[in-house]
């Protein structure tokens, strides 16, 4: 598998990261490095092999159905640059 | 039945399947300990991990697996004791977090079926393609402020059951049938309380046309948010004709998001995000595959309730009632609770009529829903029952249940109050019998003449003359003897 700029491009979009033209050529050149290194994994058959999905076996934890949280308005507020009484502010989404 | 739109080069078949997001009933959201009720003030439901504060983990909300297994069984649907999170990758002011927590590959419910009563009395099955869980994402408030968008997040990460159906529906009648069932069954398990208006159900329903006869699917179009089963009804209608005119005119229908508009009865796109559809799904490394056991499936299963369409095969083998009233009495559940405590011990079908036909039209005069009505459901068995024993007549018990509509008082107690008793000695009606033929003559004599119709005019004479109370049946009988005997 091989990343073309237009890859890069596209993926920079999706992350919403800004990244200048002349850069897309050279991050396509290092992320087919870091993508060539994973895909070593190929070689090990891994027929039959259920996906790990955790280092530890261990079960799901869970929750019980308690309000234990909440209330807390003016921390969860409290970074945001542009709030307004108990609001979050963001640049107008017209849609 | 078949829903057909009569196009210029000949009739096109409408295929529709809907998406229905249902909020689960918990006390708490599907991955904090903040609550998952509505009302509080903007924020105030806000945990930090509802706020994407960086460094909080998620925790699965145990009632949420439950709710959904619950759904699942009440769909017919076979359960999956697997079932991964992963994430939804896109970016919205709404989403704090930069992706949704929600389902993919592995759901935690797989195939259904939800089975429609349609309005001929027929039924049609619809086939359910899976359900799976997600969180809510918040709320954006755009007219506030001329330049900026205000974020509510009390709602995100309130547990949502997204039920997607297969493409079997086939016109807008099936599409409103189905959301009723589906919201009927939600409501019996009390997985979801089905309300449309407030949001806690809401559809998305994708459309597309083919010619008549033809297998293929064509191009489909995703119809978003349409908030009561009305407007779904009209928004299939309308989007399925804009379609048949653009193949028609030769153009392609293209695959988009649409938003339909009640007011202008129209369906008009969203503005088209690049890469909108590009979410690319991962499992969520901050939460481990749910796993369960075939004994967590089954002690779920023993707490479920009869469901709609076991009460109805009940209520038409068992108690003898049509089809039809079958149906309208099992839509709801409260409905269907009330009837059974009505017709404990009396006539099914009598209690059946009085509840959807008097009951029913008092309650839509008074704005009201049957667990406001002033007749409980004791008294309207009870009202039934004097009908039975003939204390009273059927006409009387009409007068005494609109005295139960003004005051909840018990239908006997009315009774007695009033002195409607019927009355059945024949002695005391061959006395008013007598003095009606008395004072009227002329009629007596027409009668007498061979004019059997006029038997009908006494027979209305002498109710009057017993304020209604004398036994129509017996009333008859005496003026037959009399004059024709």
């Amino acid at each position: 598998m091989s990343l073309t700029k237009d890859d890069v491009r596209k993926i920079a979009f999706l992350a919403r990261i800004r990244v200048p033209d002349e850069r897309l050529e050279p991050l396509a050149g290092e992320l087919n490095n870091i993508v060539g290194w994973v895909e070593q994994l190929g070689e090990v058959n891994t027929d039959g092999v259920e996906p790990m999905t955790s280092v530890v076996e261990t079960e799901t934890p869970m929750r019980k159905d308690e309000v234990t949280e909440g209330g807390i308005t003016d921390k969860v507020l409290s970074n945001a640059p542009d709030g307004e009484g108990p609001f979050y502010g963001v640049p107008k989404v017209v849609e | 039945m078949t829903y057909l739109i009569q196009g210029e080069t000949g009739d096109w078949e409408v295929v529709i399947g809907l998406e229905v997001h249902a909020q689960a009933i918990t006390n708490a959201k599907l991955f904090s300990g903040a609550p998952a009720t509505f009302g509080a003030g903007p924020n105030e439901n806000v945990s930090l991990i509802d706020a994407a504060m960086p460094g909080m983990l998620p925790v699965i909300n145990e009632m949420a697996i439950e709710q959904a297994v619950r759904t699942g069984l009440g769909l017919r649907a076979a359960i999956n004791k697997y079932s991964v999170f992963e994430r939804k990758n896109y970016f919205y002011a709404d989403l704090p977090q930069g992706y949704q927590i929600s389902q993919y590959l592995h759901p935690i419910v797989g195939e259904g079926v939800v089975t429609l009563d349609l309005s001929d009395g027929s039924t049609r099955d619809v086939g359910i393609e899976r359900l799976h869980l997600e969180q809510d994402a918040g709320k954006s408030i755009h007219d506030q402020d001329p330049k900026r968008s205000m974020i509510d997040l009390n709602r995100a990460g309130v547990v949502l059951m997204e039920i997607v159906s297969k493409p079997d529906i086939r016109s807008p009648e099936e599409a409103g049938a189905y959301l009723k069932k589906l919201r009927a069954i939600l409501r019996y398990l009390g997985t979801c309380d089905g309300n449309m208006e407030e949001g806690s159900m809401r559809a998305d329903v994708n459309v597309s046309v083919r010619p008549k006869g033809a297998d293929e699917l064509r191009t489909r179009v995703e119809v978003k948010n349409v908030n009561s089963v009305r407007f779904v009804m009209q928004a299939i209608e309308v989007e399925a004709e804009r379609q048949v005119e653009v193949w028609e005119d030769g153009d392609e229908v293209v695959q988009e998001t649409r938003l339909f508009d009640p007011n202008k009865g129209e369906t008009r796109a969203m503005r088209t995000k690049e890469f909108a559809h590009d979410y690319r799904y991962f499992p969520d490394p901050d939460l481990l595959p749910v796993r369960f056991d075939d004994d967590f499936i089954e002690r779920i299963k023993a707490t479920l309730p009869e469901l709609p369409d076991d009460k109805k095969d009940r209520f038409i083998n068992d108690m003898g009632l049509s089809a039809y009233d079958a149906g309208v009495l099992v839509a709801d559940r409260e409905t269907a609770a009330y009837f059974e405590d009505a017709a404990k011990g009396r006539d099914a079908k009598t209690v059946a009529n009085w509840l959807t036909t008097n009951l029913f039209g008092a309650l839509k005069k008074l704005d009201k829903g049957i667990g406001e009505s002033p007749v409980s459901a004791i008294h309207l068995g009870e009202l039934v029952g004097l009908i039975e024993d003939e204390t009273i007549s059927t006409k009387i018990a009409k007068d005494v249940f609109e005295e139960m509509l003004k005051t909840s008082k018990a239908p006997g107690d009315i009774v007695e109050e009033k002195g409607l008793k019927q009355i059945t000695d024949t002695g005391a009606i061959e006395a008013i019998v007598d003095q009606v033929i008395a004072d009227n003559p002329e009629q007596a004599d027409e009668v007498r003449g061979g004019n059997d119709k006029a038997i009908g005019w006494f027979v209305g004479q002498v109710m009057k003359a017993s304020q209604g109370k004398a036994n129509p049946g017996q009333v008859n009988g005496l003026l037959r003897a009399k004059l024709l005997g």
